[in-house]
């Protein structure tokens, strides 16, 4: 191999070629639903110094979190919120070394997706 | 790191399209990757339409019949023919698998045909595997004994012997590594799915007296912790092996020695 060219060896295509799997897809939500929840976090804490701050300050982030957009928003964290926490009850079901096989796991990645909106239907209801 | 983005000089083109066979009434498109050392240019998407009356039923007879009869340039990695050499590992419909053990009824439509993905490219199918065999190597890949050499061989129980099934079938084809977002990510540093299941089946061997320096080994934030389950290895092995198992049963002998 002594003047084979490999400086310019280009990287070959991935996540732009590789099939989503039903896997990667409930694992990256997790990733994700995890970020979500931590960014609305931040309004949760906002409203709280609302309360703590002034009446002017407390009516503008509650009428935020009251307007169609904040209901959106608190929706889309209930959702969020669950299927995190499915997700995490996944991985210690995996960490005990329980459900590894694929067809399992695949079954447990739909369950997440179900499950979340079924008990975000559910706090709906309750809330 | 993680970069959704291929570099500049990685980016594919649309590359030339080969005439299609005359009086073929069974007419199959193909569309594979190409990158030549030596032209400068970028990689590019050949496409190649083969008569399917005469083609073998697997991807392989495909890509053979293309470098003999129409392109002879076409380069890719090939020896066994029955998935046990594990040379022709490649990206196809989507999928990392072998060639030769892949059916062509398995693909519908166009068949579109990558090398292993997010790897260092050689030329057209045929990636750089140094890292990756360097990665098995790190992991010890025989038997550590402490011992004294027995006078005939070293014995183990048919339950024993019956903790390396699924493990020692792997052929090290890299399909599973190189379909593991982490180690996309994380390849320098993580070893992967592959290493890892090596690494696990030489932790369990009944006869193997190193398991503790093998566990201090993966004992590492980025060797082993970068395995985030996601399953796409166990998915994509075409020998059906689960490399995420064996990594969850060393994730645990971790914990239990710990506690």
């Amino acid at each position: 191999m002594a003047d084979v060219n490999r400086g310019n060896r280009p990287l070959s295509p991935h996540i732009t070629i590789y099939r989503p799997q039903m896997t990667s897809g409930s694992s990256i939500m997790v990733r994700i639903t995890g970020i979500a929840t931590l960014v609305l976090a931040v309004f949760a804490v906002w409203w709280l110094l609302g309360v703590a701050s002034s009446d002017a300050g407390f009516a503008g982030i509650d009428g935020f979190i009251r307007s169609w957009f904040g209901d959106l928003m608190l929706l889309g964290a209930t959702w969020a919120l669950w299927y995190h926490m499915l997700g995490r009850l996944r991985h210690v079901i995996w960490d005990f070394g329980y459900c590894l096989e694929v067809e399992i796991s695949e079954k447990m990645g739909m369950g997440m997706f179900i499950g979340a909106t079924v008990l975000t239907l559910f706090t709906m209801i309750v809330v | 790191m993680v970069e959704f983005a291929l570099p500049k000089n990685s980016r594919m083109t649309v590359g030339k399209t080969w005439p299609k066979p005359e009086g073929a009434t069974n007419v199959r498109k193909f569309q594979i990757y190409r990158w030549n050392p030596d032209d400068g240019k970028n990689p590019q998407l050949d496409t190649y339409f083969l008569d399917m009356d005469k083609c073998g039923p697997m991807i392989l007879d495909a890509l053979i019949k293309i470098k003999n009869e129409i392109d002879p340039t076409l380069t890719f990695r090939r020896s066994c023919r029955e998935g046990i050499c594990g040379s022709c590992a490649m990206n196809i419909d989507g999928i990392n698998t072998l060639a030769c053990i892949y059916g062509l009824d398995e693909v519908k439509g166009d068949v579109k045909i990558y090398p292993l993905p997010h790897m260092s490219v050689v030329k057209d199918l045929i990636p750089d595997l140094t890292h990756f065999y360097a990665q098995h190597a790190s992991i010890m890949p025989w038997l550590e004994t402490k011992t004294n050499r027995p006078a005939k061989e070293w014995k183990q129980s048919i339950e024993d012997r019956k903790k390396l099934d699924g493990l020692y079938e792997c052929v090290m084809c890299a399909s599973c590594s190189t379909s593991c977002p982490s180690y996309w990510w994380n390849g320098d540093r993580y070893l992967g799915p592959a290493a890892l299941l090596h690494a696990y089946r030489w932790i369990i061997d009944s006869r193997d007296e190193s398991t503790g320096e093998r566990l201090d080994n993966l004992e590492d934030p980025f060797k082993l912790y970068r395995c985030h389950t996601i399953m796409n290895c166990a998915k994509t092995c075409p020998k059906g092996l689960n490399p995420a198992k064996a990594i969850a049963h060393i994730k645990q002998m971790m914990v239990e020695r710990a506690v």
